[in-house]
Parts: structure tokens; sequence; C-alpha cells
């Protein structure tokens, strides 16, 4: 890692164009990574440090201390001391604009007594972990998370199956109309999702489908990306393959399952990202088809922290975080597949 | 083991007619080689006969069992394809197997017969392997041995050998040859290569644009050609053409050249317009008479030698001696026919008189 992160261009010095595209490198991965990096620092922020102004970048509280004998935290300040330094100590009691200060490592000793206008609070790091445990004990978040899980999971293995069968066929069979089929299908990539909102909505409904994960799951399950997808990747199996099965006792359906199915892997592994990628970041139509709080997906329980009149930005940025981790952890382990597969469709 | 027969198929694709109603009996235990050049329907013809195509008139019986509407599965072939069309996600043993497996065997005769082919191949130790792991020959051992475990009643090869470089093909061609003689099984191998054709068939059926030209064992067609197309085709290098007109007295005449004696069984009429037909091995040099030439190129091949050599009108010739010669490029010559000679009809390509063999 050291070695590859230190290559330099020539042999003894590093040229100028080692530092240009360091310092270029370094530009991207600020602008790529900083506003992840602020969303993830902030959400460890209390709802008061949200709203401070100027923003810090990290998340920082002020410095309280707990003593004997007293029943509250107190809360910490910079005093200046008689010979001219400053030290910090914890403050009591406040009296008018005077404040009277002990030493929290010596509490024993006389009390101090400063003008509050010449003392400063001592703010240190401070993660409020509150706001990941309280939405997800208080507003029913583990429910939301798994009913995504259902939806992604569920829809992803429907996608698969219904695209890879419609692929193989589009791309193994000789039929007339084939090519037609195929056209139309790619031609509904241009249609709009909000075009086709209400109808769709209308059929969930007339089939008893409105407000329930499966009127989530099923209508946008057969994707044409999918289908040209695996369509693509299917043509560049062999024909012969398919021959030599069918000289093998091969029936058609075990020649899906236990030919072109495996070998068409790479593709599926691109598509089943993709859809998990779609299903989990979903918005609009689970917000047109489910309207009880108990069926909500993740993505419409975050929603619901933004209110007409106020915000609740601290939960709302923890379960943002929350809801990153699974398509950020998806993305980390494949990406291979996916940049191949953004490279061989185009689409992402 | 089974035997074949073919009445009249006929395949169109489209408009396009491409087999035109070929007739032919393959026996019991027979090594049949369908050989032509590219686009002649040799490959479509193997895979109506397996089952992958149908034709569309004529009938392919099995056993003397009509077998047009089965399946390919159920006529009980095996075939190994040019690209050897093995599973590349599953291990040789599973590609054996698959097959197998496909039909319901019990496991254990599945293993006897894995483990039959596998040794008799010599690819037990590959058994493990990925087909991405073996080289070119391996592979073609592989293929050739899921159609042994298959136990089949006609084997059928479609160019097996042409992704193989030349020193394996030479190598796999004897092992074929070998394996036809073990298990005595009917045999139907589709080439463009006419040395295959002739070092392992039992009888070859040339084929051009559909239509069997002629079917015969190797020899028959070496020295008796049905036409010029086969004359042509079978036998390397290729036998040399010229146009020439007969005279009387098993003579003809090479433009204004001098005659040339053609061994001919037939007396030749006079005046009659021919192609003269003479492979390079049935040409030889003389002192006087004979056709006057200039060597153009002589390859040395230690055994023996190829003399090039451009006639006096233009033609060329190839002459194949036996042993090394003394000829250099630029050298006079003076050719003669030494061996069979055949006379071909120029209108149609038939024989105009029935060629001689030498005895």
């Amino acid at each position: 890692m050291i070695r590859f992160l230190t290559r330099r261009r020539g042999t003894t010095r590093a040229d100028w164009t080692d530092w240009a595209s360091w310092a270029y490198l370094a530009l991207g991965v600020l602008v790529m990574f900083g506003p992840v990096i602020w969303l993830v620092l902030s959400s460890f922020k209390t709802q008061s440090a949200l709203q401070e102004f100027p923003p810090s970048l990290w998340p920082m509280g002020p410095k309280q201390v707990v003593l004997q004998g007293t029943d509250r935290p107190l809360p910490v300040f910079a005093v200046p001391q008689l010979d001219g330094t400053i030290a910090e100590r914890a403050m009591i009691r406040r009296v008018g604009i005077e404040g009277q200060f002990i030493d929290p490592a010596d509490p024993d000793r006389r009390i101090q007594r400063a003008r509050l206008a010449n003392v400063t609070p001592v703010r240190e790091l401070h993660f409020a972990f509150e706001n990941f445990i309280e939405p997800l004990r208080q507003f029913n978040f583990a429910r939301y998370l798994g009913n995504s899980l259902f939806v992604t999971i569920v829809a992803t293995a429907i996608t698969l199956l219904i695209n890879a069968m419609c692929a193989f066929a589009l791309s193994k069979y000789e039929f007339r109309g084939r090519n037609g089929i195929f056209l139309f299908i790619i031609s509904t990539l241009m249609i709009p999702i909000t075009v086709v909102l209400v109808p769709a909505f209308l059929i969930v409904t007339g089939l008893g489908l409105g407000n329930s994960l499966w009127g989530v799951i099923l209508p946008p399950a057969a994707t044409p990306t999918g289908v040209f997808l695996l369509r693509q990747y299917m043509l560049t199996i062999p024909d012969e393959l398919m021959d030599a099965a069918r000289m093998d006792h091969a029936s058609e359906w075990r020649l899906f399952w236990r030919i072109i199915l495996p070998l068409a892997a790479p593709a599926l592994a691109v598509l089943a990202i993709f859809s998990v990628v779609w299903r989990w970041n979903d918005f609009l139509w689970p917000l047109v088809v489910l309207n009880r709080q108990e069926n909500f997906t993740l993505q419409l329980g975050l929603a619901a922290f933004q209110g007409e009149l106020q915000t609740q930005w601290h939960y709302l940025l923890a379960m943002t975080v929350i809801t990153l981790l699974p398509v950020t952890l998806v993305f980390a382990f494949l990406q291979k597949y996916i940049t191949t597969g953004i490279a061989s469709s185009g689409m992402k | 083991m089974a035997n074949l027969s073919l009445r009249g198929i006929v395949r169109e694709f489209g408009p396009l007619r491409v087999i035109h109603g070929i007739d032919l009996d393959v026996a019991q235990g027979e090594f049949v080689v369908f050989v032509g050049p590219s686009g002649c329907g040799k490959s479509t013809l193997l895979r109506m006969i397996a089952g992958l195509d149908r034709p569309d008139g004529g009938d392919v019986l099995i056993d003397g069992v009509r077998v047009n509407e089965r399946r390919a599965a159920e006529r009980g072939l095996a075939m190994v394809f040019q690209s050897y069309a093995l599973y590349p996600h599953m291990t040789v043993r599973q590609n054996l197997a698959f097959g197998l497996e496909n039909q319901r065997m019990a496991q254990a005769e599945i293993d006897r017969r894995i483990g039959d082919a596998a040794r008799m191949l010599q690819i037990e130790h590959l058994l493990q392997r990925k087909p991405g792991q073996l080289s070119g020959g391996q592979r073609q051992r592989v293929a050739i041995g899921r159609t042994v475990t298959r136990e089949p009643g006609i084997f059928l090869f479609d160019e097996p050998l042409s992704n193989l470089d030349a020193e394996l093909r030479v190598q796999m061609r004897v092992e074929l040859s070998a394996l036809h003689k073990r298990l005595k099984a009917t045999m139907i191998y589709v080439t463009h290569d006419q040395t295959e054709a002739m070092t392992m068939a039992d009888r070859i059926v040339v084929l051009r644009g559909g239509r069997v030209e002629q079917a015969g064992s190797p020899l028959e067609l070496y020295n008796r050609p049905a036409n010029k197309f086969v004359a042509g085709f079978i036998g390397s290098p290729r036998m040399n053409f010229l146009d020439a007109v007969t005279r009387e007295g098993r003579n003809v005449v090479v433009d204004d050249m001098p005659p040339l004696a053609v061994p001919a069984a037939a007396e030749t009429s006079d005046g009659e317009p021919v192609t003269l037909g003479v492979r390079p091995e049935h040409l030889g040099f003389v002192e006087t008479a004979g056709l006057p030439g200039t060597v153009d190129i002589v390859e040395q091949m230690g055994g023996e030698s190829y003399v090039y050599v451009t006639l006096a009108n233009g033609a060329r010739l190839t002459v194949r001696r036996p042993g090394q010669t003394a000829l250099s490029t630029g050298d006079a010559v003076r050719i003669c026919i030494e061996g069979a000679a055949h006379l071909f009809s120029r209108a149609e390509g038939e024989p105009a008189i029935a060629p001689r063999v030498r005895a």
C-alpha cells in the first residue's frame, strides 16, 4: 500500500507531476468523500450542536464533569486565574452575572468567583449515540428496516428469475417477432416512471395489493434494463453448448437451470447489485403504494422525520447513515461487478 | 451400434435450398467421413442426423426406424462438437456425468462408465479439473469421453480436430481410428480436410453444394474420381488439370505441344475437347517429346521433391518425384505421364473416358 502510494514517476526524486497528481487526487477524494464524511460526523451531533453557527466538522458538545456531592453533571469553563493562566473549572452555581467555580481535580479547595463575561465554556468531542438508539426504539425503525430488507431481497430474487427467463427466450430461441418484442421491451425504457405512476397505482389497488409490500415488489420486478443486460450476455454463450446439452438428454428447463443460469452468473451478479440498490433506495413507488406506518420502508420512514414545521435533523442524519450502510457494503465487496456492469450496459 | 439411412434429405433456409435430396446408407460399425469445401452442407447434414436440425424433406432412419420426429436426445446418438462444447462451469467428471444423470442412471453405473472412458482416453487425472484448465488436446479427449460414456448407437464428429495444432491433429487422428477399431461403433465424421478423410475413413462421402459428388472407399476416390471436382479435392498436392484435345490412339494434345500418350483403358476418338487430369506423382521427366516447360520452384523435402513447372502455354504443373532432385529454378524440362491419367469432359466435369489405374 505504502509502496503504491509513494510510487513516483522518476526513480530518485519526486517530479513536479507527482505533486500535481497527488494534489489532484486529494482534491478528488475531498470532493467525493467530503459530503459523506460530513454526514457521518454530523449524525453524531446533538440537535443543538447541529444548529450551531459556525458549524464544526467534529461533533462537539459542552464538557461536563460529575463530582461527588452534586446531583447533576457540572459544565466546565475556562476561567482566567490570578497568575494570568487559564484553567478549567466546573461551575457549581450561577449568581447574577458571576459564577462560582471549583477545580474538578481538587473539589475541596475554595470556591473561585468569576464574571461570566470573562469565562468561556469548554467543549469536547461528544458522540450523540442516542441519535441512533432513540429512533430504533421509539419510531419503529427496526420494522422499517425489516420491510426494506424483505422488499429488497424478495424483489431482487423475482427480478433475477423472470428477467433471466425472458432474456433466455429472447437470446436462444428463434421465433417470429423476436426482435420486435425485444425492441418493444427496450423502448419502455423511454417512458418515465411518473407517466405510468397513476395507471400502475390503479392496477395495484384493483388487484387488492394496495398498502401491501407485494404491491411494492411486483410491478417493477420485470425491468427492461435487466432483460437487456442478461440478453446481451446470454448471446455470448455459444449455441453449441445448448446443442450438446440437448444431445445429453437435458430438457429445456434443465438447460436453463444447469447450463444457462450458471454461465450467466456474472451478468446475474450485476443485475442483482443493481436491483438491490434500486429497491433499497426506491422512494417514489413505495410512497404511492404504502400509506400505513407499519408497512413503511426505510426511505419512507426517513421522510417521516421531515415534518411540515420542523425537521428532526439529528434523527434524520443518523438514520440516513444506517440506510446508506447496506448499499455501501454491497458496493465495497462487489464493486468489480458493478463497474463491469456499468461499462457493459451504460446504465447505473 | 446402429446403422443409418438417409432418404432424399432436403434442407432449405428460406428460399435457399442447401441440401438437394441426399440418399445414403451407413452400415453398422462403419466409419464414414463427410468431406467437402466449406458451405457444402456437410455440417447441416450432420445436424439433421443428430436431430438438432429438421430436414424439410426426406427421412432419417436409424436401424430402419424413421426418427424424423424424435428429439436429439431420443435418437441414441452422441456428438463431438467443433468447439468441444464442454460445460465450462462443471468439472470434467460432471461434464461426463451430465448426460447420464439426465437419464436418471444409477450412480454406480455412471461411475463405472466414467471410469472406463477416463481410463481408455487417459484423462483419469483430469477428472476434477474444469475445462478452462485443460489444453486443447485434453479438452478434445474429454469431449470424446463424453460421447463414449453415453454408449451411443452412432458417434457424430463435427470437425473435431480443426482447433488443434498440426502435430496434435495427427496424433488424435490415429487415436480416433484406434477408438473406432476398439469400440467397433458406427461413426460419422465431418471435415473439410481431405487428409483426415483419407486416413480415417472406411468410406468417404464427398459433398459439394448440398449434393453427393461421390461416395466410396478412400482409394476408390483417389484412383477413380467420378468427376473433376472429386479428383481435385481428394489427394494432396492437388491433381494437375490441363485443357486438351483427344487424338486417335490414346493420345491427347495440349495446345500445339507434342502429343501425350495417355495410358487410358478406352480408345480415344479424334478431336474431342477434354480436361486432362494427372496427379503430381504420376508425372515424370523425359529427354525427348513430352510437354516443354521451365522449372519455377523446387521444394526438397528430403524423402521426396516437388517441382513446380510452367509450360510453354502458361499452364502450371506440380510434379512430385521420389527422393531428391538435381533440378533447379530456370531449368528447361520435358514432362510426360508416368502413371494414371484421367480425362474429364470439359462441359460436365464427368469423365469422358473411364480412367485407368496403374497396375
